[in-house]
């Protein structure tokens, strides 16, 4: 077990190499430094002078990868490359644009994206496991079809309306929550309500239609069988034998999102105002701050890659064949 | 019917459809039989014959929507099982009549331990709770014959074999303590000798406590040795009923007769096997007249137009039921008969004696499959799947590789190949190398070897023509001129297999499991090879077409003087086909020989005790049964010394220490084991 | 020569260059310069791609067999019927042009920077109607107040009347309703003469083609007994032909769905969008397929150090969050862009070559899911009998692959094809929100939802363009749902979508 996880975060470095050297090259070479800059600064009325200082001032007038003028180590530690990208391996993500600190402002605004992200993770699988085992027991009545085509239809709706569905007839007709906005401690709770809400309700379509395929993809084995010819009643079968299997993929589908999950939601965030990771990357994206991006970029990688390792390990945990070796 | 008290089950005029309501599957067409208290009642029938679902029905546990007992009577007990409801059923099933299933692997829910699974029905039905649970699960448990019970209750079902499961299920069955124990084809995934004690167990159980079973099986060896009666089904109807005893003895159905006569064995070597023309009628025709008329040798000119009533035909000592005209009394026999069709048990002209310099040689064949593990992927072990093989097999002859499932017979076929690249060892194909050859070369000499799977389903792509399937290997071979001549050598490859031309234009879903086996065996002849690797290539048949394949084979032999190394678990098939044999036991063969030798007089106590479990036809042979404890060992860590010594009834101290050399006999038998050095 | 038109290839090529000739020449004779934007050329090619895929199913009895069942369901023909309306606008707004310019003697014709579509040429009478700013739907007043002079110098501040919506109203307030009654009847009627006439061709053709007499054919298809559900597609056409007369008819005296900040029609927009969505929804996959499906089955099938590569490849993209890679992208085009304004001759030209950009990263964003799944169904597939036959044949790997991988893995491929289409068009809106969607010129239901969600503050609200753009979307994505669900429970249904 110990080696097995060793081993997945061994795997895991070229794969974030590869990711670094990707977001370099879309960052650096593609467009030089000076493209940038340009593009900033406004691309008309833009002196040399005004560009150099522009670079000065975020630590891009290094060369990329090899700097011949400087000794030793430095002629690779002393380039954009280096200060850039190598240096997110320590998580040492450098300023943004305005000179706020990165890591900073990441450490500041994770708590507010899981104030919303966990409590959607957890009722929305909930809320689509009970919808879905509510299906599978009325498993091809009329119950069933309408059931699903009400979740195509609710796939079908994009999550800016039921965002701005939400927002309007919560918040402005029947007025019942601000708005968007946040504050600090059990303040937050009436601003939390709403794009929580919004966030489950806006998850249930994909969902429960999913878990459903999961729940009658169990039912047709024979083990259910088994199980009913020892004369169990239907929901100590689907209770019992069917949930209990299925389980497993729900469990670890839904495990590797959970290290993303601090990583907030662009939208939601965005709309209700919330200072979370998600908004923040999203602020960053809109004024072009490629230094946020960038460490956005690589944390998302990082736990992303997480998750992965957490899902094998939440496998030997929910099924005893598996054990990892 | 002189004894009413008599009957557990009766079940009249069962009816069970499938899909739509205009055009049903009728998969059960007016089923009805009776079972005693404490009997044993065979329900016999080939895949597809509607036997499962009876069984399904009588607890009412048909898939549904899809499928939907349309009519009939089941009286359990006096009681009429149809008339109640889910909730009432639930006191029947697993507590007054339990089932247990053809396949253990998937029967048992995978992520609960065997005891919580037993547990379940003890609570259920039994009202235990507590202590007692527990207590009376590691009861039923050792009651099957599972070592160290108190342990096993805390294992998932995938720490167990498959004979293991069988007995679990087998003992979830039993918690209930039921009446009436169905049993649907339990030992058909096993292997012969785990299939014989699972059979004993049955019996035992029933012994000592008077329960009866409903045996479902397709296998007339099964049924010739435990039931009391048997009742034969075809298309969705019981063709014929009776005591096992007047059944063996007094056959009447012409469908049974062909059964009996489709088995393959030694005494019918040299001959051509019986075979039933045709394939079962699809179930959602309307019959206007007997269902086997168009199969059957002595068909009458009416039993195209009138259904056969069933009769009852007074024995002495019970009824004797049949469906068929020709033993009803209200219906004259025509007056010109249809001719009989010439016998086919013509003599096969095969020289046995001729024994040519071998086409193919192998020795010391070693296919490991690294076990990788820890940080580094670093390897830690190896499965010993095949371990030091040798044979050879001359021109023209059949080798049979005998073995149980997992002794490693397909890795040795694989082998041999090149599909698998063997670990060492040598295969030598007309003095050539097979082994060292790469690429171009070995693509070139792949015409000669060729291989026929097991699985007719999955053996053809099932997204090309059957004139695309056979053309590929003479594509690729460069055999045929032009694509014409290649249409041409189809249509005789179609010939040569008893098919139809239009087959050519045909997908393979369009033709039955039989079917398919031909044409994969024109696709292999396709490229005019000298040796065929045939990989239990009639397991998955029922026996009628089996015996058409063997037939089949045979013939190719004999024109072609093909070479065949027949993999196989099925000694019958051995006995009727094979010239030569050698049996496989954890990745080495232990006895090989002439097969009238091996048959006969088996040396190695392996080959002893496979050949002693083979359910047999003939009830008078009282042979001597021996019966192996225990299952096949991992061939990831195989018993030191002999491989065979912890299951053998003879093993000595040397056998645990040394593994035995080979002994050989001036009749050509080579043995691997202690008792003859 | 004949045994080459026998080919299934063969008809379709044939159509294909007609048509390819025709798109040329018509534009020259009626006096216009054809465009020809990438991504109309993409559309082509997918055209192609799909007239031959349909012409080879239907040369394939399984296959045939399966669509069959496709076509048996209620369900999926109705949302088929939806779709084709979706894409025929799409099409239509695939063809563009220059006009000329009006020539001044003895010059060389010069063409008007402007790229028009044979769409915006149908909808003349939306695009050309622009009005001041903000009305509501069937307004005939503007939404804002403005300062007017009247005819006597003096200035007031009223509501004016439009431009060109409700001019032959004498008095609005009186008159409107009735109006609208009068007009959406006529359409309406149009619309079902229309209809009837077109459903009336169809089922002659129909007639002949299962050679059975016309009434007969006609009364099977009302009492629902045909094999392919005739009558609710028959309903459906009806009810799109109707909407669209009725549209077309009202659309002629008012805007429908109001006009937008800066005059322009709503329905023309939400319309124009169409295309956008239909491009990303479909060219992204075109764009990403034959690297997802060549990467798939190699891995699967070579394993080894060809697998460990191509696992490494997708394994190292799908770990970056889909938006943020998308939006890196983006940006470094975006300065790309900026940075090269000569590389294009109009404003069109660069919008669609941003918008070719997106789908080629959505592409290479979604190919890594698509290509697991064909990794894993190949490495099944590599131990069936039927390949290790070919193998045993001699049968070289390649051919292998494409005999006997390729073929078996389709259904797959085809599933996700229909399974991603309406999760694109949604990711588009949102994209768009973000900043990193398409061009904010290029006409798009995200560039709409975002222009107008800025104005739900207002008081009174602003709802029209959302509405417009909720109501095309939600009906282009649920259609091609519905389709999808029915197409993988035709196929395979089995597999199961992604988490």
């Amino acid at each position: 077990m110990f080696a097995y996880i060793v081993r997945r975060i061994l795997y895991a470095i070229p794969i974030l190499v590869g990711v670094n050297l990707l977001t370099f090259t879309l960052f650096f070479v593609v467009n030089s430094p000076d493209d940038m800059a340009r593009m900033h600064l406004g691309m008309k009325r833009v002196t040399p002078e005004a560009i150099s200082k522009w670079k000065q001032n975020r630590g891009y007038d290094k060369p990329l990868l090899y700097n011949s003028e400087a000794e030793g180590a430095a002629r690779v530690m002393d380039t954009i490359f280096f200060t850039k990208s190598v240096s997110l391996f320590a998580f040492r993500f450098g300023s943004a644009d305005d000179g706020r600190d990165i890591g900073h402002d990441i450490q500041q605004r994770m708590w507010p994206s899981l104030a919303i992200a966990i409590p959607v993770f957890i009722v929305g699988i909930l809320v689509n496991i009970t919808f879905a085992l509510l299906l599978a027991f009325f498993r091809a009545t009329y119950i069933d079809i309408w059931g699903v085509i009400l979740c195509v239809i609710l796939m079908s709706i994009s999550a800016l309306f039921y965002i701005i569905g939400g927002q309007f007839l919560i918040g402005k007709l029947l007025h019942l929550v601000p708005i968007s906005g946040y504050d600090t401690g059990i303040n937050s709770f009436k601003f939390l309500v709403l794009p929580v809400v919004i966030g489950i309700i806006g998850g249930i379509g994909a969902g429960t239609r999913w878990y459903r395929t999961i729940f009658l993809e169990e039912i047709n084995k024979d083990y259910v069988r088994t199980a009913r010819a020892k004369g169990l009643s239907e929901l100590r079968v689907l209770f019992r034998h069917v949930l209990k299997n299925a389980m497993i993929p729900i469990l670890t589908g839904a495990v590797v999102v959970i290290p993303l999950l601090f990583m907030g939601s662009l939208l939601t965030e965005s709309f209700f105002g919330i200072p979370g990771l998600g908004s923040y990357t999203i602020e960053a994206i809109q004024s072009q701050d490629f230094a946020i991006v960038r460490a956005m970029v690589f944390l998302g990688s990082v736990m992303y890659i997480f998750g992965l390792i957490l899902t094998d390990i939440s496998y030997t945990l929910v099924d005893p064949r598996i054990r990892l070796s | 019917m002189e004894d009413n008290k008599d009957i557990l089950l009766s079940v009249r005029d069962l009816r069970v459809h499938f899909g739509s309501v205009t055009a049903p599957v009728r998969a059960v067409d007016g089923v009805s039989f009776d079972i005693r208290r404490g009997e044993t009642f065979a329900l016999l029938g080939e895949s597809g014959c509607g036997k499962s679902m009876t069984a399904l029905s009588l607890l009412q546990l048909i898939p549904t929507p899809a499928g939907r007992i349309a009519g009939g009577e089941v009286l359990f007990d006096g009681q009429d099982l149809m008339a109640l409801s889910e909730i009432q059923m639930r006191h029947i099933r697993g507590k007054r009549i339990s089932m247990i299933f053809q396949e253990p692997m998937t029967s048992l829910n995978p992520v609960m331990t065997v005891g919580a699974q037993i547990a379940e029905v003890l609570i259920q039905h039994v009202g235990l709770s507590g202590k007692a649970v527990s207590e009376r699960c590691v009861e039923l448990l050792d009651a099957v014959g599972i070592p160290a019970p108190a342990k096993r209750i805390n294992d998932y079902p995938h720490q167990l074999s498959g004979g293991m499961k069988q007995r679990v299920m087998i003992a979830l069955a039993l918690a209930g303590e039921p009446e009436l124990l169905i049993a649907d084809e339990p030992t058909t995934a096993l292997d012969v000798t785990i299939q014989a004690q699972v059979l004993d167990l049955l019996a035992g159980i029933q012994e000592d406590t008077g329960m009866a079973i409903m045996l479902i099986t397709h296998d007339l060896g099964i049924v010739a040795g435990t039931v009391d009666h048997v009742a034969i089904m075809y298309a969705g109807q019981i063709v014929e009923q009776a005591a096992r005893k007047e059944f063996f003895s007094n056959t009447l159905h012409p469908y049974a007769k062909k059964l009996f006569a489709a088995v393959p064995g030694g005494h019918k070597r040299g001959r051509k096997l019986e075979t039933i023309k045709g394939s079962v009628p699809p179930l959602n025709t309307k019959f206007h007249g007997c269902r086997f008329a168009e199969r059957c040798d002595e068909v009458w000119p009416r039993c195209y137009e009138q259904q056969p009533r069933w009769l009852e035909l007074q024995t002495d000592d019970d009824s004797h039921g049949v469906r068929c005209h020709r033993y009803d009394a209200r219906i004259e026999a025509p007056h010109t008969v249809a001719p009989q069709p010439k016998t086919r048990l013509t003599e096969a002209q095969i020289s046995r004696e001729q024994k040519g310099e071998p086409l193919l040689q192998i020795r010391d064949l070693k296919v490991h499959f690294p076990i990788r593990k820890g940080l580094f992927k670093r390897v830690v072990g190896h499965v010993y799947a095949v371990d030091g093989v040798d044979m050879e097999i001359p021109r023209g002859r059949t080798l049979a590789l005998v073995g149980e499932s997992g002794c490693g017979k397909t890795t040795v076929g694989k082998g041999l190949l090149q599909l698998i690249r063997p670990t060492a060892g040598s295969v030598s194909y007309r003095g050539q190398e097979l082994t060292r050859l790469k690429g171009e070369a070995l693509r070139r000499l792949r015409s000669q070897l060729q291989i026929i799977f097991q699985d007719p389903f999955s053996s053809m792509n099932p997204r090309m023509m059957v004139s695309s399937i056979l053309e590929e290997g003479m594509r690729a071979q460069q055999i045929g001129e032009s694509a014409a001549e290649r249409q041409r050598h189809i249509a005789s490859l179609l010939e040569h297999v008893g098919l139809p031309a239009s087959a050519a234009r045909r997908y393979p879903h369009e033709f039955s499991g039989g079917q398919r086996q031909r044409i994969c065996v024109a696709r292999a002849l396709a490229v005019k090879p000298e040796l065929i690797v045939c990989d239990e290539p009639t397991s998955a048949l029922d026996v009628s077409v089996q015996a058409q394949t063997l037939n089949l084979l045979k013939d190719l032999q004999n024109e072609l003087q093909l070479s065949y190394l027949f993999i196989t678990h099925n000694l019958s098939v051995v006995d009727y086909l094979a010239h030569d044999v050698a049996v496989m036991y954890l990745g080495r063969i232990v006895e090989k020989g002439p097969v009238e030798t091996i048959m006969q007089t088996p040396r190695h106590p392996y080959t002893e005790a496979l050949l002693s479990a083979v359910p047999t036809l003939d009830e008078t042979s009282e042979r001597e049964v021996i019966r192996l404890q225990g299952e096949l060992p991992s061939p990831i860590n195989p018993p030191t010394g002999c491989h065979f010594h912890p299951r053998c009834p003879r093993a000595m101290e040397e056998c645990r220490r040394h593994y035995p050399a080979v002994t050989r006999w001036e009749t050509g038998e080579e043995v691997r084991c202690h008792l003859y050095m | 020569m004949q045994k080459l038109s026998r080919q299934f290839w063969f008809a379709p090529l044939l159509i294909l260059a007609g048509l390819w000739l025709l798109w040329l020449f018509v534009p020259l004779m009626l006096g216009v310069k054809p465009v020809m934007l990438w991504t109309d050329r993409l559309i082509v090619l997918l055209l192609a791609a799909v007239v031959l895929l349909v012409a080879y199913i239907r040369r394939k009895a399984p296959l045939r067999e399966a669509w069959l069942q496709v076509f048996r369901q209620r369900r999926a023909m109705i949302a088929l019927v939806v779709l084709c309306a979706f894409i025929v606008i799409g099409l239509l707004d695939s063809i563009h042009y220059r006009k000329p310019l009006p020539r001044s003697s003895g010059d060389a014709v010069q063409y008007s920077v402007e790229v028009l579509s044979v769409l915006d040429a149908v909808l003349e009478r939306l695009r050309a109607r622009e009005e001041k700013t903000y009305s509501a739907p069937f307004a005939t007043h503007l939404y804002a107040k403005e300062t007017v002079t009247l005819p006597d110098g003096r200035q007031v501040r009223i509501y004016p009347r439009l431009t060109h919506a409700g001019r032959h109203l004498a008095d609005p307030q009186k008159d409107k309703a009735a109006d609208i009654m009068r007009t959406s009847l006529q359409g309406v009627a149009g619309g079902v003469l229309l209809g009837l006439s077109l459903l009336l061709l169809l089922t002659r053709w129909l007639a002949w083609r299962k050679r059975q007499a016309f009434l007969s054919c006609w009364r099977e298809i009302w009492r629902g007994a045909s094999e392919i559900p005739w009558r609710s597609i028959f309903l459906t056409i009806l009810i799109v032909i109707v909407s669209i007369s009725t549209a077309w008819a009202l659309s002629g005296k008012y805007h429908v769905f109001g006009t937008d900040k800066v005059g322009q029609d709503v329905l023309y927009l939400s319309l124009k969008s169409i295309r956008t969505g239909l491009v990303i929804g479909t060219l992204t996959t075109l764009v990403m397929l034959p690297f997802a499906i060549a990467l798939g089955i190699m891995a699967g099938y070579f394993r080894g150090w060809v697998d460990d590569i191509i696992q490494y490849l997708y394994t190292t993209l799908s770990s970056i969050p889909g938006v943020l890679l998308i939006a890196a992208a983006i940006l470094s085009i975006q300065v790309y862009i900026a940075n090269h304004p000569s590389l294009f001759e109009t404003a069109t030209d660069r919008a669609d070559l941003r918008l070719l950009a997106l789908c080629v990263i959505l592409g290479i964003t979604s190919w890594t899911g698509l290509c697991r799944l064909l990794r894993g169904e190949t490495l099944k597939l590599r131990e069936m009998d039927y390949i290790q036959a070919a193998t045993a044949l001699g049968v070289r790997h390649f051919t292998i692959l494409g005999r006997h991988v390729m073929p078996n893995v389709l259904h797959i491929v085809l599933i996700m094809v229909v399974l991603d289409f309406s999760g694109l068009v949604l990711a588009e809106a949102v994209l768009s929100y973000v900043g990193v969607g398409v061009d904010p010129s290029t006409i798009s239901w995200g560039n709409m939802i975002n222009g107008a969600r800025l104005e739900l503050a207002r008081e009174p609200v602003v709802w029209w363009s959302l509405i417009a753009a909720f109501c095309l979307m939600f009906t282009l994505v649920l259609a091609a749902n519905l389709f999808a669900d029915a197409v993988r429970d035709a196929f395979d249904p089995r597999l199961r979508e992604q988490a």
